[in-house]
């Protein structure tokens, strides 16, 4: 077996990968970097994020009011001291990408621009058009180039993190275009692998999100935490599932039912008004427009489509002009996809899956529990986002989590011996193990697809917008099913030459891990919390689960959800409002 | 438009094949399938060993860029109907041109990936101010500059259509020469000298020959074609100025 070392190892390629690369390497130039992708950096889904990063910009703003916003659009479970530090770090990082080029849109005078956001009491969101995720992820993958101590690993997937002496000590991968399997070792490994939105059958997640890292980590020991906390986004385009993004509303969209109603003023949001108002309406936070959604279906005031219900989303009366400059991407995606140009026409769109609140469980560094190991980005969960993420903290959190773990990294790395012969061994262990139970296996009974398909169907039935206990326990014995018939499955390809079917089995595997970290926490939680709604337990009970859920993985592959209390530094659990008396709320400065 | 159309796809596995070869399979034509969604039927209910990139579907991260009727094309936005409505029984699906094939319909990149890196594509700025001392100012009409430019998602399509890639394959080709362009046109940017120096020779931008191919298949109109001719008239300029500045100056 060939071997490899390094001292810090990067799975995943992505914003938050590359800039915790970037930052090591600043760190110690001296340091030997490894970015080990499962595809090229400039494929990973930071690539599709669109509507912006949120930092604050301007002098009508402050820290404190980024905070508020996020603390209270999470429903208070985000961690206070990590999100202080975020949205401290976040202009630093968001300018540092402006030095490295990014082409963020700019005020008439040359300084950098920002709209308005869900959920945000100020405009604070940087952005580049509506591809700022593609040009924030191009810059860093461009600027990395330069980095000589980074080596990159493009198309190698990881299928073990190497754990002896109580540390992760590196990895075991595959290189794609040969099949060859080999160790990777490192002293300290980043998982930067996103989310799982695969998981479920409608997402406007890449193919490639399968909760590779979660699955990793939870594998080798360290938890998961508040993995029932998924969010589905209001707008995507049926059938496709391509997202539409709330920028569409932040530039003055409308939601509009099958009446042509603006239907969210039913729901304590607000008041229509023509223009967009801040933190009301169209611009509330995600959870409350994906549950308003759910509330016109029932009283039948959504459209049939031969692909599920929709809402319209009423974009013509900004003008061609408007759309052109400030969302183009939406008007090609709606154009390209849907055969409906949004200038003249209104876009049918439905919930759907769009992001994890839950992940690796990680300290304000981006350490997890297991020495060695660390996370950032959407596969960890810091948190700051709580029970809910506003639109655009996600970029800029892959930005300031990926540095400090970055930097975090090169520090632990730096007072660690190589790795020894045991983690050796248990690299050709899992060599064997790929090979007897995959690519030599006879006599497998199962098809891949067959397997995918029912979990996605039954994670979306039993842990969708709205829960309940009943069909989360049938959801759970499902997925226990389903773990036993996956040990069945069959490949057609023994091909060791780019074998993509191997992949996807082992992406699989991955996700049917987090589908039961998801709905076993889901079940665990008896409250209803930002985006985890149980119709059972409708009321947030800050008594019980003003909590973290932290869910291990057990010998015999089941789980156990356990709690750990949030952090609460200036902002003590409120009530959440939004609308007209949620802007009296969010101007009561904290309590300093 | 057909209920059934066939799909012709290119099959080459190293280990069994010493050439490519053709298999059909019949898909069906659903209005919203594209392509790349007739692939995922074959691979997930027919036969698991076809073998090819996607991730994103919606045209942004540039990994499933195959021939489809002898075109160029991101497969996640061709639709089967484009070809049905016009009474196509059959669609062929091979691997862009001019790359060496892996397998399948996945080429090798490593190549494209070292021109990428060979053009310098990052800013280069000689001093860096603090961070403190906040943005540097680039006004609207300053990015509107580059900003085509900046919208290349690294597809690879326009080097399967280039006829100069295919006859040359050392020339650094469109996708990096547009990118280069990108930061000389950049306001922030310093490099531009650096970059001329690179590129001014037949390996660089006068290996083109103005086909313009890259520039009509271009999935995200970033105008490779243009970018390269802008390119050699700041290469002349700079050559002519360096008879009145023997330094040789910014190319811009």
């Amino acid at each position: 077996m060939d071997v490899s070392s390094h001292d810090i190892l990067l799975v995943g390629g992505g914003g938050a990968g590359l800039r915790a690369a970037i930052a090591a390497a600043e760190v110690n130039p001296k340091l030997s970097i490894a970015v080990v992708s499962k595809v090229y950096p400039m494929r990973s889904h930071t690539v599709s994020a669109e509507g912006g990063a949120a930092g604050v910009a301007k002098p009508d703003d402050s820290l404190a009011e980024h905070a508020y916003d996020t603390i209270s659009g999470g429903d208070w479970l985000s961690d206070q001291d990590a999100v202080e530090a975020f949205v401290k770090e976040a202009p630093l990082e968001l300018l540092q990408l402006e030095r490295w080029g990014c082409p963020w849109n700019r005020e008439p005078d040359g300084h950098i621009a920002v709209r308005a956001f869900g959920g945000m009491q100020k405009k604070r969101t940087w952005f580049a058009a509506d591809k700022t995720g593609f040009h924030m992820l191009h810059t860093l993958f461009q600027t990395s180039l330069k980095f000589d101590p980074i080596t990159r690993y493009d198309e190698w997937f990881v299928t073990k993190l190497l754990v002896n002496d109580g540390r992760v000590q590196g990895v075991v991968a595959i290189e794609l275009m040969s099949g060859k399997i080999q160790a990777i070792m490192a002293k300290a490994v980043i998982l930067c692998t996103g989310g799982c939105g695969r998981v479920f059958p409608f997402t406007t997640n890449a193919n490639i999100k399968n909760g590779d890292g979660m699955s990793l980590a939870y594998r080798a020991g360290a938890p998961l935490k508040d993995m029932e906390f998924v969010q589905y986004h209001p707008t995507g385009l049926p059938f496709t599932g391509i997202l539409i993004t709330e920028a569409a509303r932040a530039e003055g969209g409308y939601m509009l039912n099958k009446d042509g109603y603006r239907y969210l003023q039913d729901y304590n949001l607000g008041r229509p008004e023509p223009k967009p108002v801040l933190r009301s309406m169209e611009l509330g936070p995600r959870d409350r427009l994906s549950q308003a959604f759910v509330k016109e279906f029932q009283k039948g005031r959504t459209i049939e489509t031969p692909h599920g219900h929709v809402v319209h989303l009423d974009l013509r009366h900004l003008g061609e002009k408007l759309i052109e400059a400030r969302l183009p991407f939406v008007r090609e995606l709606c154009l390209k996809y849907q055969n409906i140009d949004p200038v003249k026409e209104l876009v049918p769109v439905r919930p759907v899956i769009h992001y994890m609140m839950g992940g690796v469980s990680t300290d304000i560094e981006g350490a997890t529990p297991l020495a060695g190991l660390f996370a950032a980005g959407e596969v960890a969960c810091v948190s700051i986002n709580g029970a809910n993420r506003l639109g655009s903290n996600s970029l800029p959190e892959c930005l300031v989590f990926g540095a400090r773990a970055g930097r975090a990294a090169a520090e632990f790395a730096s007072g660690q011996s190589p790795a020894n012969g045991a983690a050796l061994a248990q690299a050709l262990d899992e060599e064997r193990r790929l090979e007897s139970r995959y690519l030599n296996k006879t006599g497998g009974r199962e098809r891949i697809a067959t397997i995918r398909n029912e979990m996605q169907a039954t994670v979306e039935k039993s842990a969708g917008i709205y829960r309940e206990e009943p069909s989360l326990a049938e959801g759970a014995s499902k997925l226990e099913e389903l773990q036993q018939r996956y040990d069945d499955i069959n490949l057609d390809d023994r091909s060791r030459t780019f074998n993509t079917e191997l992949e996807s089995a082992l992406e699989l595997g991955y996700m049917l891990d987090v589908a039961q970290s998801i709905v076993q926490c889901a079940l665990h939680r008896s409250e209803s919390r930002g985006a985890h709604q149980r119709t059972d337990f409708p009321a947030r009970d800050d008594e019980h689960y003003l909590a973290h859920s932290i869910v291990y993985r057990n010998t015999d592959g089941s789980s156990r959800v356990e709690y750990s209390p949030v952090k609460i530094t200036l902002w003590p659990p409120g009530e959440r409002v939004y609308g007209q008396q949620g802007q009296e709320h969010s101007q009561a400065k904290p309590a300093q | 438009m057909a209920e059934k159309i066939t799909l012709e796809i290119a099959r080459y596995s190293p280990e069994q094949d010493e050439q490519p070869h053709y298999e059909c399979f019949e898909v069906p034509v659903h209005k919203e399938w594209v392509v790349l969604d007739a692939l995922n039927h074959v691979k997930d209910n027919v036969d698991g060993t076809l073998t090819y990139r996607w991730s994103c579907r919606m045209g942004i991260c540039g990994s499933c860029g195959m021939m489809v009727n002898g075109e160029p094309k991101l497969t996640c936005a061709t639709f089967l109907s484009h070809y049905a409505n016009q009474g196509a029984r059959k669609i062929r699906v091979e691997p862009l041109r001019y790359f060496p094939v892996v397998r399948d319909l996945v080429t090798e990149l490593s190549d494209f990936l070292n021109k990428l890196k060979k053009v310098k594509p990052w800013l280069i700025h000689e001093d860096e101010p603090p961070l403190s001392q906040g943005e540097f100012l680039q006004t609207p009409a300053q990015v509107d500059r580059y900003k085509q430019y900046s919208m290349c998602i690294n597809c690879t399509l326009c080097y399967a259509a280039c006829p100069v890639v295919g006859l040359d394959p050392v020339f650094v080709g469109p996708a990096a020469l547009a990118l280069a362009q990108r930061y000389n046109l950049d306001s922030r940017d310093q490099g531009a000298a650096e970059r001329t120096a690179l590129l001014a020779h037949p390996e660089g931008v006068w290996g083109c020959t103005f086909v313009g191919e890259c520039t009509r298949v271009c999935p995200k109109h970033v105008d490779p074609a243009g970018a390269i001719q802008q390119y050699k008239l700041a290469a002349v300029m700079s050559w002519l100025k360096s008879f009145v500045m023997p330094r040789g100056q910014d190319a811009r």
